[in-house]
């Protein structure tokens, strides 16, 4: 006869059996069609490239070596790849404007729906939540429109006289910036949303109470309190950024290129599939490192708080 | 009282901030619709009011056939992820922490967590390799891959549902004599309905969006509509696309309204 403890140990056990059987479909589906493909990707970046395409099966470090460094064509020493660093760093530095001036259109903005009244603050989030879920290429497609040369931005900056002539705007760094601000904004205000709701106001009010003025009861009481939302709202927009890809090829025409379009160029004209695989991989690092930053520093010391 | 009537929550400059932001992402948007309805052959000068624009899109038959591409694979990944989705959700919560547990979340969330281009590379590479091997080259790996990233979009609202669900009924259900799957169909399943809707519906609209991963893995003749529009914005931009922009923006507009109201009707 089995004691009761072990009937329930079993039973138990059947239990957990049970939970891997069911959740075995959506585990194997995302392995083939997600995880198990960046192996391979690993695996290409140690392979030559084939002539057309593709790889020819030789072990090869060549594609690690040349994500940041270039042979030189004349008395093979290895110098910096110029062009891999300025589009890397193009990346870095878009992204980075790209966080920034999100969060300093997203703050306000989250705070202020934060502040309304229940019922009203669901409606702005709708309207938040609006452009977030509506196709990524429409919106760069509606950018694209408002600051060409015919479009309205120019129309209005001729017709106010601010200039003379329409700027040329679309295919630069600026277009690609203006396009990712306003792509990525409601990824900015949704967490720091989240944590605003959350905001106790006796704080604030007792920091008025001991004489603070407005600007200090931001920059002591609300920004610290926030500080969750701000670091997940960063890192929300950065990530998707760096790996931006729609944004910089319709707004920078081609020539502009971030990470995105480097790693695609590998793939298309450029022949070249293990230096593609080992970009890739690159990138897939640095943001890597950027999560694990959120999980040690916010998502987790949140959860312990409660 | 000399403070009753100071307002604490106020900050200066910040609702105007708001209004602007709100302004800018809006305008954009009323802007593409407008001169979805230009007469004119210019999506910049307006020219009086036409539908004909709609009339050519609903002409082209190119854009007919993405559109009817993209929708038979949003409808057939959103399913197979739901499907998946809503076993992995009754598998991962409602029990004591087992092991393995947070190897599930992890797993179940990369595709948010990999950039999409290395996904959409990745997935080119092998698939490459599988065209050639195998020689199939149909619409199963564009819903293969479609299926793999929905699933953790499915995932969060069915796993919200659940969490917020209370065991008592399942377990009146169960000391009745039930038998497992009769709570399950009878109880479990009737009250996670909205979760696995709206899954449903989340999936559905990530599927129908997608550009990236869709323009690595297609092979020649298997346009998308969002990879259509990517090709045709590289050459003179006419109102059909604002045209086609609208009519998507209507339906995803009206999906996300929908998901909103079964979502909000949780508590």
């Amino acid at each position: 006869m089995a004691s009761a403890a072990e009937i329930a140990e079993q039973a138990g056990r059947q239990d957990v059996r049970n939970r891997w059987l069911l959740t075995t479909p959506a585990l194997a589906i995302i392995f083939l069609a997600s995880i198990g493909p960046l192996f391979v990707v690993v695996l290409y970046s140690f392979l030559t490239p084939g002539p057309y395409g593709d790889v020819k099966w030789e072990f090869s470090t060549d594609a690690w070596v040349s994500v940041f460094l270039q042979r030189d064509i004349f008395d093979d020493t290895l110098g910096i790849a110029d062009a891999h660093l300025s589009i890397f760093l193009r990346s870095v530095r878009l992204s980075f404007a790209t966080t920034v001036l999100t969060l300093i259109f997203g703050f306000p903005t989250a705070y202020f729906i934060a502040t309304r009244s229940e019922k009203t603050q669901a409606l702005w989030l709708f309207l938040i939540t609006i452009p977030f879920w509506t196709n990524l290429l429409i919106r760069t497609f509606a950018v694209q429109e408002v600051i060409r040369n015919e479009g309205l931005l120019n129309s209005f900056l001729v017709w106010s006289g601010l200039t003379s002539a329409p700027v040329q705007i679309l295919y630069s760094d600026w277009a690609i910036a203006i396009g990712m601000i306003y792509v990525y904004l409601p990824l900015m205000v949704l967490p720091l949303y989240a944590s605003m709701e959350k905001l106790d106001f006796r704080l604030v009010e007792a920091g008025y109470d001991l004489y603070a003025t407005r600007f200090r009861v931001l920059r002591r009481i609300i920004i610290p309190l926030v500080k969750p939302g701000i670091i997940a709202g960063s890192i929300l927009v950065f990530i998707p950024s760096l790996g931006a890809y729609v944004t910089p090829r319709v707004l920078g025409g081609g020539k502009q290129m971030m990470l995105g379009n480097l790693i695609e160029l590998q793939f298309g004209a450029g022949r070249n599939w293990p230096l593609g695989a080992a970009l890739a991989l690159t990138l897939t690092v640095i943001v890597t490192v950027a999560l694990l930053y959120y999980v040690r520093y916010v998502a987790e010391p949140e959860r312990r708080h409660g | 009282m000399a403070r009753s009537n100071f307002a604490i929550k106020r900050q200066t400059g910040f609702a105007t901030v708001a209004m602007i932001c709100f302004a800018l992402l809006y305008i954009p948007i009323f802007t593409l619709v407008v001169y979805a309805f230009n007469e004119g052959n210019s999506v910049a000068i307006w020219q009086g009011f036409s539908l004909r624009w709609f009339e050519a899109a609903w002409n082209n038959e190119k854009v007919v056939d993405a559109s009817i591409r993209s929708v038979r694979i949003a409808s057939v990944a959103a399913l197979l992820a739901t499907i998946a989705a809503t076993m992995a959700a009754l598998a991962t919560t409602r029990t004591r922490p087992y092991r393995g547990l947070t190897f599930k979340y992890a797993f179940i969330n990369q595709p948010l967590m990999i950039p999409e281009i290395v996904t959409a590379v990745a997935l080119l590479i092998v698939f490459a390799r599988i065209k050639v091997a195998t020689g199939y080259s149909g619409l199963g790996y564009l819903i293969a891959a479609h299926t793999a990233f929905c699933i953790p979009f499915a995932y969060l609202p069915i796993r919200a549902r659940l969490e917020s669900m209370d065991l008592t009924l399942e377990t009146a259900a169960a000391d009745l004599y039930a038998t497992p799957w009769k709570v399950f169909t009878r109880v479990t399943l009737p009250l996670l309905w909205p979760g696995i809707i709206a899954g449903l519906m989340l999936a559905f609209v990530i599927s129908l969006d997608d550009v990236v991963i869709t323009e690595f893995v297609k092979s020649g003749g298997q346009d998308t509509l969002p990879t259509y529009m990517l090709g045709q914005l590289r050459r003179v931009v006419t109102p059909e696309m604002n045209a086609i922009s609208t009519v998507f923006l209507a339906i995803s507009i009206f999906i996300v309204t929908v998901f909103f109201f079964i979502s909000r009707r949780r508590t």
